[in-house]
């Protein structure tokens, strides 16, 4: 090896973050403004989990007592991941929140069809975040893109006195105060102050599953700073969400060249050019994984992501592509390593690209799982009970 | 010799297209992109360098450039500006990697503001790009939440694979076997509480988020007005 070679090795073999590139901590102008009485912080209780961001600036993820933000995309079309992400706190024993008073980040409106506008979108933050705080539990966020646009909307709020001026009009309106959290959280943040703990439950042996990961563009991408990233985890240099989890797991983490791709999601060519999506979906990131990494499964952990490269390979086979990996969130991955039934919780019968190779190398019986789920679905149309509970899925 | 003031790097008129459109009114809707308040915030001129081309999922399939976007403002190019809020913008796919410029520009953020002009002023190219978007529009306004699970259906996913007639024949029921409380819903993500929408309700209407879809799509306008006064007039609630 060259002295050359040695040099950059060592820098990657240990990662220093220099003072220089660190940004600006926001929480400086957040509490000026709360001591200034122009809002309130929804503080993080003392019983949290301190993790390293982007710049080194420590986040506090506030272990229970959360208020779940849900996603419409995660509810609507892969309720699995919700689902997993409640039954994997109620199986930690940590309580919460699944509120009725919460509208989704309505961000749809905001990246897709542009047919809101900043101030209306503030509001519906604000709106939430003091639902939230009504309740004294404190926010998780589940959804990649309101996780990241509720940031751009706290930046906005802390640098603009006209918006939040004008934002205040609209709470004074609705009866409501103007609150910010102390820390915007997503649950894959939550899922990675709690690997350890999580890791302690499992009962599955995963080394032999090789798994590559998609990080979010919203999460990681839009103001960067508040993303989890750890000196163990891809020496620092890529964000330790989902992959953190997975190494904590013991699964096989596999690494591929288009790692920092997007997904091809799009927002609106989801839904109305998804020959773009399909193509960036399977070109850039499945195809990519299948050849670099030949790995069992996806895993990701937003909504879109999860829709885009799970729904993508259908008709991409038709193409003999190389494609047909299974995806799901990593959410839905912890859960299954920890017990939890793969259609009553993970409801993998939702996605389209074929799981059950997968569960089979987990050694997970998915025959008898399906024909366990039929039976809980006769009870349901006889009129046994009326939905499946917390207490049919044992925690 | 050429005029001192003559900038070679603008487009040049003639090239511009749109020529139905005059310089004052494309200077009118450029202006109110660069007015905005977040617009000082996602612009500070541009190295070229194109990093953003780079890692723009857009740009590999589309005749598509944020690098245009960035230079375009930084140059204050009216008619090439004008050109990309007529041809271009709705090709972003929102994903902000662009994020990644060194010079700390947001040309993703720069199309956020352009399309909501051309919404707002109901433009030919954002009613086109909203064409078959109305549902969605109409949902997220209406309801608070906006991907729900009756909207897959086999016909309007027919690329998604079986799994979609699977989940649209046996929606209720499927529906009905999720343990959150909240799930049991079919055509919004959750249940949503009533006076949660109508405090939504009352944002729509006064950030003027309502009135912006007015010119681009007057059908789902007019309902959306109706459905809104009425409930919040039935609740006594003054905008």
């Amino acid at each position: 090896m060259s002295d050359a070679v040695g040099v950059i090795l060592s820098k990657k073999q240990k990662f220093e973050r220099t003072p220089d590139r660190r940004n600006h901590d926001f929480h400086e102008e957040l509490f000026a403004l709360e001591a200034a009485g122009e809002l309130i912080v929804q503080r993080v209780s003392d019983d949290f989990v301190s993790v390293p961001t982007k710049y080194g600036l420590q986040k506090k993820i506030q272990r229970g007592h959360l208020w779940h933000h849900k996603s419409c995309g995660q509810c609507g079309h892969i309720p699995g991941y919700s689902t997993s992400i409640f039954w994997i706190m109620r199986k930690l024993g940590y309580d919460y929140d699944d509120p009725r008073d919460q509208t989704s980040c309505t961000a749809w409106n905001y990246y897709a069809s542009a047919t809101s506008n900043q101030a209306a979108q503030a509001a519906v933050a604000l709106r939430n975040f003091a639902a939230a705080y009504e309740t004294g539990y404190f926010p998780l966020i589940h959804c990649g893109t309101s996780y990241g646009h509720y940031k751009e909307v706290r930046s906005e709020l802390l640098h603009q006195p006209e918006l939040r001026a004008q934002v205040r009009k609209v709470l004074a309106k609705l009866n409501k105060e103007m609150v910010i959290p102390e820390e915007i959280v997503h649950y894959s943040e939550w899922l990675y102050a709690m690997k350890d703990e999580i890791a302690s439950r499992s009962i599955l042996d995963l080394s032999k599953i090789g798994v590559t990961v998609h990080p979010a563009c919203h999460y990681y991408k839009l103001v960067e700073g508040d993303a989890i990233y750890d000196p163990d985890v891809y020496h620092g240099q890529r964000t330790a969400a989902v992959s953190g989890l997975v190494l904590s797991l013991g699964a096989d983490l596999r690494s591929y060249s288009t790692f920092f791709d997007c997904c091809g999601f799009g927002f609106r060519h989801i839904l109305v050019q998804r020959d773009f999506t399909r193509s960036f979906a399977t070109l850039r990131k499945i195809e990519v994984m299948k050849e670099e990494a030949d790995p069992d499964v996806v895993l990701t952990h937003d909504t879109g992501c999860v829709t885009a490269l799970d729904k993508s390979q259908f008709a991409t086979q038709a193409h003999e592509r190389n494609v047909g990996i299974p995806v799901m969130s990593e959410a839905q991955f912890a859960a299954l390593a920890m017990g939890a039934h793969p259609f009553k919780v993970c409801q993998l019968h939702w996605h389209s690209t074929n799981y059950r190779p997968l569960l089979e190398k987990m050694g997970i019986d998915w025959e008898a799982a399906w024909a366990e789920f039929q039976e809980d679905l006769k009870k349901l149309e006889r009129g046994d009970q009326k939905y499946l509970t917390w207490a049919d899925v044992g925690v | 010799m050429a005029q001192v003031t003559f900038d070679p790097y603008l487009k040049l008129e003639h090239l511009a297209g749109h020529a139905d459109v005059t310089r004052a009114e494309k200077e009118r809707l450029i202006s109110k992109v660069m007015a905005d308040r977040r617009f000082p915030d996602y612009l500070y001129g541009c190295y070229e360098c194109g990093i953003c081309v780079a890692v723009c999922p857009s740009a590999r399939f589309y005749d598509f450039s944020p690098r245009r976007i960035a230079q375009a403002a930084a140059r204050v190019d009216v008619d090439l500006m004008f050109q990309q809020m007529e041809e271009d913008i709705w090709e972003c796919s929102q994903c902000f990697s662009c994020l990644r410029c060194p010079r700390g520009n947001n040309p993703g953020g720069i199309i956020t503001i352009m399309r909501e002009v051309a919404v707002e002023e109901g433009r030919r190219s954002a009613k086109t790009a909203l064409e078959g978007y109305s549902r969605i529009i109409y949902k997220i306004m209406s309801t608070g939440t906006q991907v729900s699970p009756d909207m897959l259906q086999p016909d309007a996913f027919p690329d998604w694979g079986p799994e979609v007639k699977d989940v649209s024949e046996n929606l209720s029921l499927w529906r009905r076997a999720l343990p959150p409380e909240t799930h049991h819903t079919t055509s919004t993500g959750w249940d949503v509480a009533e006076s949660t929408i109508l405090e939504l309700y009352v944002i729509w209407l006064e950030t003027g988020a309502l009135e912006m879809i007015k010119e681009v799509d007057t059908g789902i306008h007019m309902i959306l007005e109706e459905i809104m006064e009425e409930r919040l007039e039935e609740e006594g609630i003054e905008i």
